[in-house]
């Protein structure tokens, strides 16, 4: 292990042994937050219901689809945009200020649309998610420098061969950005979406627990929660940094 | 000059940019005239924006002329380019998510040639520019030198009769140019290619030519073709015999002028 990596574990090790020293002295609140061996315990005892594994799968195949959506409409929205430089120009504002839009509003519109299912919570994410896709594409399509698209002209290739031999593994680290932020954000907005909106799910089991006062599920939900998403975060952070040390940081 | 060494000609070539948001068209260059021959090093020099590279592009087939015709190998290049013609630009255009060897392999892989037949053309050609121990490394771990002998060596494996390159030691350091030039002779005189280069530096072209093109300002056309009567057998040690002094003399005589209207128009 590298000095950093030892570094950020002592870090963690650390903090989660002073907040478990801190809720065992009585110096933090046991109605407010409990100690990281209580939350573990949460969180196995979760694991061991079928009731929560339910809850957990039902919010993974929600992200998945919403991911899956995003990565798929935004990589093609965002390729159609860079091919069509008119379109993108008219498009830029709503682009640029699309975040200002709070997404949730349209979740009575979902519902009208998709019927009461889980796929108002997906579309919520996939809303959340393709934009920064979208973004991420155009910005990696329009970054292949100029001298690599000529060569490929040069080499007479054909269209497909254009886009899957040149564009797209030229463009591979900003792509490869918009699908890490189509992970995070629609984790955010199924997550939260179920929070509020919904009668399943890990967001809506949270949410359940804590209106319900049961400290233990609450925190080891979202210790599973934390766990699932920061995993998976690493991952693609490990696949990152790959991909990166081949390229020389480009 | 007998008509069956002319590889490529260009007779009365023009190139208008069509007006954009309100301003005029630019006459970027022409009319203009050549013959290249089979074999000779023909380098352009010229002030900046002067259509040089407007130029390059229109013999490689990347664009396509407003008025003139250019034949390569007697047949019309028009918006394609031709086979037997191989160009190596001024910027880094090697493919960072592949090796050397499979960035040189490229463009036979996407024409379909098997792969023993592939190394058999790409092993020798990076031991001629020097990369064949460096056949597993990436772009990224390579010097700005190292990445260009990549881009010619990934154009020399499609054995291009006519190699067109815009500058490519632009971003290398003199001493580099230099050897650079050097190693291009060597692969001039062992793959018998024309070549034709544009370059912003008088000291290159006159070390490496045959002929040397100069260009005026925009509209870029030919005032001078300077015949540098060099041997075949040359090399960049060239620089201290006095007549290499004379044709970089007589380059900056015709220059000078074009490249301070070229500086006063902008």
């Amino acid at each position: 292990m590298t000095r950093p990596g030892k570094v950020r574990w002592a870090l963690i090790i650390a903090a989660l042994a002073l907040l478990e020293g801190a809720c065992r002295l009585g110096f933090v609140s046991r109605q407010t937050i409990i100690a990281p061996t209580a939350m573990a315990a949460g969180a196995w005892q979760a694991l061991g219901s079928a009731e929560m594994r339910g809850h957990i799968l039902i919010t993974l195949a929600s992200v998945a689809q919403s991911i899956g959506l995003a990565i798929v409409v935004g990589f093609a929205v965002g390729a159609a945009l860079y091919r069509l430089p008119r379109l993108r120009r008219t498009l830029d504002p709503f682009l640029a200020s699309y975040y200002a839009v709070p997404a949730f509003v349209f979740y009575p519109v979902f519902i009208v649309l998709f019927g009461l299912n889980r796929w108002p919570l997906v579309a919520i994410g996939f809303v959340f998610a393709v934009t920064a896709v979208i973004i991420n594409t155009l910005d990696g399509l329009s970054r292949v420098p100029r001298g690599v698209r000529r060569t490929a002209a040069v080499m007479k290739l054909t269209p497909l061969q254009h886009i899957f031999f040149i564009m797209l593994p030229a463009a591979a680290p900003w792509l490869f950005t918009g699908a890490k932020f189509a992970v995070v954000y629609s984790f955010i907005g199924v997550i939260a979406g179920e929070f509020v909106l919904s009668g399943a799910g890990l967001g809506h089991a949270i949410a359940f627990a804590y209106n319900s006062f049961d400290n233990a599920t609450m925190y080891g939900l979202m210790l599973l929660l934390f766990l699932i998403v920061g995993g998976i975060n690493m991952q693609l952070w490990i696949w990152e940094q790959r991909l990166y040390a081949r390229r020389g940081g480009y | 000059m007998n008509t069956s060494s002319v590889q490529l000609c260009l007779r009365g070539v023009t190139r208008v940019f069509p007006a954009v948001e309100q301003q005029k068209p630019l006459h970027a260059l022409g009319p203009l005239d050549l013959d290249l021959r089979r074999g000779e090093f023909f380098s352009v020099v010229g002030p900046s924006g002067c259509g040089k590279s407007t130029l390059l592009d229109l013999i490689a087939g990347l664009a396509r002329p407003t008025a003139g015709t250019i034949t390569f190998e007697g047949r019309p290049v028009a918006g394609e380019v031709p086979d037997g013609i191989g160009v190596v630009f001024q910027e880094d255009a090697s493919f960072p998510w592949l090796s050397v060897y499979d960035n040189a392999a490229f463009a036979l892989r996407r024409a379909g040639m098997a792969e023993k037949d592939i190394r058999e053309r790409v092993d020798p050609t990076l031991a001629v520019v020097g990369l064949q121990s460096f056949a597993g490394a990436y772009p990224a771990q390579l010097s700005g030198g190292m990445r260009q002998r990549l881009c010619i060596a990934r154009t020399l494996v499609t054995r291009p009769r006519l190699l067109l390159l815009d500058e490519p030691f632009g971003a290398l350091d003199q001493q580099t140019r230099l050897l650079m030039g050097d190693e291009l002779l060597d692969l001039w005189r062992l793959t018998d290619a024309t070549v034709f280069l544009i370059t912003h530096s008088l000291d290159e072209a006159a070390l490496l030519s045959d002929r040397i093109g100069v260009m005026s300002a925009r509209p870029g056309v030919f005032i001078d073709l300077v015949d540098t009567a060099w041997p075949r057998e040359r090399d960049s040690r060239i620089v201290s015999d006095p007549a290499f002094g004379r044709v970089t003399g007589r380059l900056w005589e015709m220059l000078r002028g074009q490249s301070l209207k070229a500086l006063a128009g902008g």
